[in-house]
């Protein structure tokens, strides 16, 4: 008789609960999915199958608050954006060049006209609906000790609304959805030259105060769609029928917004656009949120941030050759100096903050990524907060995830040594209760999608 | 009392006083005090004395400028420095749902180059991709202050149009390079179909207004109805049909001049400026009887064939028939020296020092309805500032300080200073990051 066994055992480890203290040498019980127990002096069921956790650390499943996981057609091959500093645009709205699923591509390609003609907007959309089981980036993701995702599609303007996923490995997908809605992801990225991917067609908008006016005026026409609708529906008689508008509805049915910000004007000028929307919103990206002006615009905003752990790195060409006459500026130069510093910055100054992969989903480039916070000032304990329960927070799901406690999702990860460390290796890995072995060497699961965006700097004419 | 506000590394930090007494130029005032020796008296960022001798209050900061010329902060009444993302919404024939507004970039470099030219002021202007194009406002040089400090408080904001070769430029929606894909043809291709875009714009924007108005008096009658949809592109003209907003209009031809002052006047509105204009020598008459003021080049020409009958006496000829008339950039280099462009117009034209000078400072201010705080030398404005150390319209001036609202944004010698440890810092770091990269492993190949 096969099947995995409902009730596991961890005993002897070191427990990092997140939530409370760390316990020096204790037990996690798993028991349909759930943690049913969790202590130094907890008695291990008769049923359990038992886990010698002597030597290792039991974590709580790690978060990517911002991923394409498990949307297969969403990874675009292109490398990311973000490590050109200034003058770089986003390349996410590159065209997938794998035999993605129809699915996920935006509206059809026709040239858009005008707001009328809601280009690049696929708001309606649920990464949940999306979802792959077979997604080989589920495991890849898996082996750095990710057990949750907030995955999203990322196409277009309005691209659609994230979910927050569980990382198992089942025959369907509806088993990884632990939150179907989670916030609608904005791009301002996908317009300029030409029209970028996602379906625009080239046509409206075509710059980046065209897509700012696009938004606006969008959500003028949700909010004045709400009203003739409210109105409708109280008495349709003698009122012509308002006429059904999925965009719109995708607007009405999020319930935050996902802004992207990265360079410190870009933090001001988002800031202020989530609020005159009065839309809840997160800013991702935050490249330089480590400018002591962007901190105190986070705070004074109360801002969320997710950070992205995809470091500005320089350019091919000034590393091959020993480029004397680099023509970068200094305000680039300091920018790569000084990105990896941010979360420390945010930490320091209580600004609400979780760190996203952006689609370094190999274990050893997300561990390196992680590991150049800690070398830049962030602790341990809070670079592993800002992957657990800070994001957890974030999303409003610290009450299922996100910390070692009796009750929650059995997300763990299990290691040899202190997480994010060069040698540590990821014994284990718990989702729903289900436990995986990180494969040896972590399968080559492709370049993940990046998903900042990058609105770009360079478009002075 | 000195209060004195550090920059970061890359802005010069401007330095502010309560009290700066300049003394010793030779100012060009451009207001009722024409040109004298003598002082300048600023206080608050306002300029509170001018005068041969003026009282100079304990504890001012003094500026020794014996020799050198001090004059208005200039005004650049066409530019498009300071923006990300694109400046031009080309992709539709009317885009005045877009604002300049929302896309300021105060990182833009060609800020603190312009303002090392001497101008303090400057009208962002959408492109000319489209007949009515975007929202647009004029900006104050303020170099390292952030995108909502940079905004002319209380300027009437403005709304770009554009006759002409580039809006009917058929086939490239994108009004340049850049297109992707294969462009779809945008309307209109014709100068006939530009006036046409024009005319039936404003005909929506009055039925949009006469909605709106319907709305507003019932809601005033203390009816509940449910209020017309809010559209961006009509409320930005439906501004315009109730002076709120003015109307700046690229052009060349003197007929599409004839064609736009037509149009407005059939629509009830005005058009502030004529941009370009380069044939507005032509029609001159007509264009001061519409009352539009006209911004033009100083001897720009033959660049594209709707520009061949350009001549160098346009300004000139213009102003005295009563057109009131600036000179502008339309270019972040030019924008860099338009005190010489001005000065062009002593050669051709025969204009003197200050009515040439006026063409970037008071003039544009008045273009602009900014006039009450910048554009002159006189009690009670802005203290908008350039000191040169000659001549200013001359090729060899060369500007010294600058100061906005009184703040010293700009000083030559300190920028010079700087240089070394700009580069310096920057040595440094490449230094450290190529020992890093020495340190690292490279990458598995199968990345």
């Amino acid at each position: 008789m096969a099947g995995p066994p409902s009730t596991v055992a961890i005993r002897n480890a070191k427990i990092v609960t997140v939530s409370g203290p760390v316990i020096a040498k204790g037990t996690v019980i798993v028991r349909n999915g759930l943690i049913e127990a969790v202590g130094e002096n907890v008695t291990v069921p008769a049923d359990a199958w038992v886990v010698d956790g002597e030597g290792m650390t039991v974590y709580p499943g790690l978060i990517d608050a911002l991923s394409t996981v498990g949307i297969p057609g969403a990874a675009p091959a292109a490398a990311a954006a973000g490590g050109g500093g200034r003058g770089g645009r986003g390349n996410n709205a590159a065209p997938a060049q794998t035999a993605a699923p129809a699915a996920v591509a935006t509206a059809p390609a026709e040239r858009s006209w005008g707001p009328e003609d809601r280009p690049q907007t696929t708001s309606w959309l649920l990464a949940a609906d999306e979802l792959q089981a077979g997604d080989r980036r589920v495991e890849t993701v898996r082996g750095s000790g990710i057990t949750t995702a907030v995955t999203f599609p990322t196409r277009g303007i309005f691209a659609g609304q994230g979910s927050v996923i569980d990382l198992v490995s089942g025959e369907k997908a509806a088993e990884m959805v632990l939150v179907p809605a989670a916030g609608q992801y904005l791009s301002l990225g996908a317009g300029g030259r030409g029209g970028g991917g996602g379906g625009g067609g080239g046509g409206f908008p075509s710059s980046l105060m065209g897509i700012i006016s696009y938004i606006r005026q969008l959500y003028l026409d949700a909010g004045h769609y709400k009203l003739v609708k409210d109105a409708y529906a109280k008495d349709p008689r003698g009122m012509q029928r308002p006429e059904y508008d999925r965009a719109l509805e995708g607007l009405l049915a999020s319930q935050r917004i996902l802004l992207p910000a990265n360079q410190l004007i870009e933090i001001d000028r988002m800031l202020r656009f989530g609020a005159e929307l009065k839309q809840p919103m997160i800013l991702y990206g935050a490249r330089e949120a480590y400018r002591p002006e962007a901190v105190e615009l986070l705070k004074k905003a109360n801002a969320t941030v997710l950070l992205s752990l995809r470091w500005p790195t320089p350019p091919a060409r000034a590393a091959a050759a020993d480029d004397e006459d680099t023509n970068e500026s200094l305000r680039t130069l300091i920018e790569r100096d000084q990105a990896p510093t941010a979360p420390a910055v945010l930490q320091k100054a209580g600004v609400k903050f979780a760190l996203y992969s952006d689609g370094q989903d190999t274990p050893r480039d997300f561990q390196r990524a992680v590991k150049k916070a800690i070398d830049n000032g962030l602790s341990r304990d809070e670079a592993l907060r800002a992957l657990t329960l800070s994001p957890a927070e974030i999303y409003g799901i610290a009450d299922r995830v996100g910390s070692i406690e009796k009750g929650k999702i059995a997300n763990l990860v299990v290691t040899k040594g202190e997480i994010f460390d060069d040698r540590t290796t990821v014994v284990m890995v718990f989702v729903d209760g289900k436990k995986y072995t990180p494969a040896e060497t972590a399968a080559p699961g492709g370049r993940g999608g990046a998903a900042t965006d990058d609105p770009g700097q360079g478009g002075n004419q | 009392m000195k209060k004195i506000i550090l920059g970061t590394l890359l802005a010069l930090a401007p330095l502010s006083a309560d009290i700066i007494v300049i003394q010793n130029a030779t100012v060009m005032t451009e207001g009722p005090q024409g040109i004298f020796k003598g002082s300048v008296v600023v206080k608050d960022g306002k300029i509170a004395e001018i005068g041969e001798k003026v009282m100079v209050p304990a504890g001012a900061i003094i500026i020794e400028a014996g020799g050198q010329y001090l004059i208005p902060g200039i005004i650049d009444c066409h530019s498009h420095i300071a923006g990300s993302g694109g400046i031009n919404e080309g992709s539709v024939s009317v885009s005045a749902m877009v604002n300049i507004r929302d896309i300021i970039n105060p990182d833009d470099i060609a800020i603190y180059r312009a303002l090392a030219g001497g101008v303090t002021t400057a009208n962002i202007l959408h492109g000319s991709a489209n007949s009515i194009g975007g929202q647009t406002l004029p900006l104050k040089m303020r170099w390292g202050k952030s995108a909502q400090e940079l905004i002319f408080a209380g300027a009437t904001p403005g709304i770009k149009f554009a006759l002409g070769e580039n809006p009917k430029r058929s086939g490239n929606p994108q009004g340049g390079r850049g297109a992707a894909t294969a462009p779809v043809a945008r309307y209109p291709a014709t100068r006939m179909g530009v006036e046409d875009v024009i005319r039936e714009a404003f005909n929506d924007a009055k039925g949009y207004k006469a909605d709106w108005d319907a709305y507003d008096a019932k809601v005033a009658k203390g009816e509940h109805p449910i209020p017309p949809r809010v559209d961006l592109k009509l409320q930005a003209l439906r501004e315009v049909l109730e002076n709120k907003r003015y109307v700046h209009v690229h052009c060349y031809r003197a007929d599409e001049i004839l064609m736009m002052i037509r149009a407005a006047e059939d629509n009830g509105f005005k058009v502030r400026t004529f941009q370009h204009v380069l044939e507005g020598y032509k029609v001159a008459k007509e264009i001061a009887a519409h009352g539009a003021g006209a911004s033009t080049f100083s001897d720009w020409w033959a660049y594209k064939i709707e520009a061949i009958d350009a001549i160098p006496f346009n300004a000139a000829l213009m102003t005295k028939k009563g057109v009131l008339v600036s000179l502008n950039s339309d270019d972040a280099e030019l924008m860099r020296h338009l005190n010489t462009e001005a000065g062009k117009a002593m050669k051709y034209g025969g204009m003197n020092e200050t009515e040439a000078l006026a063409m970037v400072t008071i003039n544009p201010a008045k273009q602009l309805g900014i006039d009450k705080t910048v554009g002159s030398i006189e009690v009670g404005k802005d203290a908008d500032l350039v000191l040169y150390d000659g001549f200013p319209m001359s090729d060899f001036a060369k500007v010294q300080k600058v100061w906005i609202d009184g703040t010293q944004y700009f000083d030559r010698d300190k920028e010079i200073a700087a240089q070394a440890t700009k580069e310096a810092e920057k040595k440094k770091l490449l230094d450290k990051e190529k020992a890093a990269q020495k340190q690292q492993p490279t990458r598995r190949p199968n990345q």
